[in-house]
């Protein structure tokens, strides 16, 4: 028996095939359930009924979802250019070479480590008017010190982009110097050669010619804003009221807080469909570059 | 049309010297070509020339003025790269502009001097793609290009031909000796390839260890190399050498033979001294075994090359290759005699390894 398995050749597509199972059961298959699901009446239980497009309409004139669709945009955004230009930053200094580097990209690299419950929780201790920074300063004697962004609905959602650029500019850091040490050592000497100013050098002739390495970084960042949940629910809940609500918040609380399944698999398509749109850009220009 | 002087640099990098005292003094308008293997330090000191690189000790003068404190940008120079080294973003175009419009030049000026170069380069057609779209030899083209719109009137190559394939490589050594004919401007060049020094240079610098061994034309450094190293190393196949004992009386002695070397320009007196017979490959002829002042020789084999042929002997424990002709290839016999054309051989000092 042993040798007779041990001569078969088709032992390489079972395993693959195996693999396509698995990823078209659980991965493409819960996708289409649940465009399924968005179609019908579904609250707790499945109702196999369907209405067709109510659920979107539901949706789209649904002021929390639209609330949250505005945040993220908001957040996205600022997160997106925050966290590149930072990191972006701290790479170009990291290889002009400093001393004590790796030190200072384990340093900056560390938060990545750090999970975003983990990192929400703490930024909420930092932020907090009573016992966060705003409070150590009342009582180091500065009475007036205001810093009441976490309560704050109209800057709430600001505490979040301060909180993830934290988190993700390492993450930029490394894999833009790792785009940095691959340029030319010849392309640095003809930058000398023509008496380029530093700053016009990476921004005209360096970083125009690491735009490979800048779409990983925004195709990163941007699934990053799309799945952005954890992060709201240890820091600010979508509060105050839902200032900080985001899209993938909503979908869980309709799942599982307000069993509404239809509402809740409406949301998520549309998710899937923003996730998709913003990746066109990407791969429409990986595409041209091969044809 | 500018001068260059080479004074004194030494460069040393963790505890390594890389550029050992080296002094070199560049007319104005001429081709220099300064050849040796890797690591012997020739991009180093056109590094040094360029400013991208600090030396220890020495002067850098272009015309008598000591710019060794400058900027690389504020020398005057142009550079061409071995990897061309073309801004990756920017068009052929802007690629040529865009140091002239550092530089603050008025932009109908940039147009002109970037029309003269695309046309003098033959790269009008390519002014508007990316670099990426190009062939090698074309983004070599533009490279030289961006070092021509600089209108220095020196300009310096780090090995900007190893990267082509052969036949475009021995079509643009050509253009690049026409191009100095044309701009007349001091050029400094460096390879390992001692064919493009040979055809380019009006005089070929050959480094090793960081010295330089010969500073001198190109058919000079092939018929009298100043040292063991340099004999060694220009020409293929290389020099044949024999190890022996140079007498008062100007006699060779070698394994029991004694050659009359006394038609050899020697620039020394006559001393006795250990010395090392080199002879080229068309210097050796073949005669009789036993002929009177000959020295005997085994055929190992030949190799047929088209218009002539290489044969290849044992002579007194070495290799030895000797040009032929196609008829004496085929007939050649086993046991032979050489003789050497002695005024067009090389002596050189066992102790020291130089030219006597």
């Amino acid at each position: 028996m042993k040798t007779w398995l041990h001569r078969q050749t088709f032992k390489p597509d079972i395993t693959v095939a195996v693999f396509f199972g698995v990823v078209a059961i659980f991965f493409y298959g819960s996708i289409l359930w649940t465009f399924y699901m968005s179609l019908t009446r579904s609250t707790l239980m499945p109702n196999y009924a369907v209405v067709g497009l109510d659920q979107y309409v539901k949706l789209f004139t649904n002021y929390r979802w639209l609330v949250s669709c505005l945040n993220m945009v908001i957040f996205g955004v600022l997160f997106i250019v925050g966290t590149l230009g930072f990191g972006t930053i701290l790479a170009i200094f990291a290889d002009r070479r400093i001393q004590a580097e790796s030190l200072f990209r384990t340093i900056f690299l560390y938060p990545l480590a750090v999970s975003l419950i983990v990192t929400g929780l703490s930024w909420r201790w930092v932020l907090d008017p009573v016992n966060g920074l705003q409070g150590l300063m009342r009582n180091a004697g500065w009475e007036n010190f205001t810093f009441d962004w976490l309560t704050n609905p109209d800057r709430a959602i600001y505490t979040l982009v301060i909180a993830s650029i934290w988190h993700s500019s390492g993450l930029v850091m490394v894999i833009v110097l790792a785009g940095l040490r691959g340029v030319d050592n010849d392309l640095w000497k003809a930058i000398r050669m023509e008496g380029i100013p530093l700053w016009r050098a990476y921004l005209q002739v360096i970083f125009p010619g690491m735009r490979p390495v800048i779409a990983s970084c925004v195709v990163l960042l941007m699934s990053e804003v799309i799945r952005g949940y954890d992060l709201v629910i240890a820091m600010t809940k979508g509060g105050p009221g839902i200032a900080t609500e985001m899209p993938a918040k909503f979908a869980v609380d309709f799942y599982f807080a307000r069993v509404n399944l239809g509402l809740a698999s409406a949301a998520s398509i549309v998710m899937l469909m923003l996730s998709l749109l913003m990746l066109l850009p990407y791969f429409y220009s990986e595409f041209r570059k091969r044809t | 049309m500018s001068s260059v002087s080479i004074r004194q640099i030494r460069k040393s990098f963790a505890g390594l010297t890389v550029l050992d005292s080296v002094d070199m003094e560049i007319a104005p308008g001429e081709f220099v070509v300064i050849l040796g293997s890797s690591g012997c330090g020739k991009s180093t000191l056109l590094n040094v020339i360029a400013g991208l690189d600090d030396c220890d000790s020495g002067q850098i003068l272009i015309n008598d003025v000591d710019v060794s404190g400058l900027e690389p940008s504020q020398r005057g120079l142009a550079m061409v790269f071995q990897s061309y080294a073309l801004f990756p973003a920017m068009t052929v175009r802007r690629n040529l502009s865009f140091g002239m419009e550092i530089a603050g030049t008025p932009k109908a000026k940039i147009a002109e001097k970037v029309a003269w170069a695309a046309k003098l380069l033959q790269i009008e057609a390519l002014l508007e793609r990316k670099p990426s779209q190009l062939s090698g030899g074309q983004r070599q083209r533009v490279a030289i290009g961006r070092a021509l719109v600089r209108s220095s009137s020196i300009c310096l190559f780090d090995e900007p031909l190893s990267n082509l394939d052969a036949k475009l490589r021995a079509e643009t050594r050509v253009e690049l000796k026409e191009l100095h004919e044309t701009l007349k401007s001091t050029m400094i060049y460096v390879t390992h390839d001692q064919i493009e020094a040979m055809t380019m240079a009006d005089r070929v610098a050959v480094m090793h260890k960081g010295r330089v061994e010969q500073f001198a034309e190109p058919q000079k450094v092939y018929e009298k190399p100043a040292s063991l190293f340099v004999a060694g190393f220009i020409g293929s196949p290389a020099m044949n050498f024999l190890k022996g004992y140079l007498e008062g009386t100007r006699r060779f002695k070698t394994h029991d033979v004694s050659l009359d070397a006394s038609s050899y320009g020697f620039a020394t007196g006559p001393a006795a001294e250990e010395a090392i017979l080199g002879i080229r490959c068309e210097d050796v002829n073949v005669v009789e075994r036993g002929a009177p002042d000959s020295i005997p020789a085994t055929l190992a084999f030949t190799e047929l090359l088209g218009a002539d042929a290489l044969g290849w002997f044992d002579c007194l424990g070495q290799r030895f290759s000797v040009k032929l002709t196609i008829d004496a290839a085929r007939t050649m016999q086993k046991d032979v005699g050489f003789r050497f054309n002695m005024s067009k051989a090389s002596f050189f000092s066992a102790a020291t390894e130089r030219r006597l």
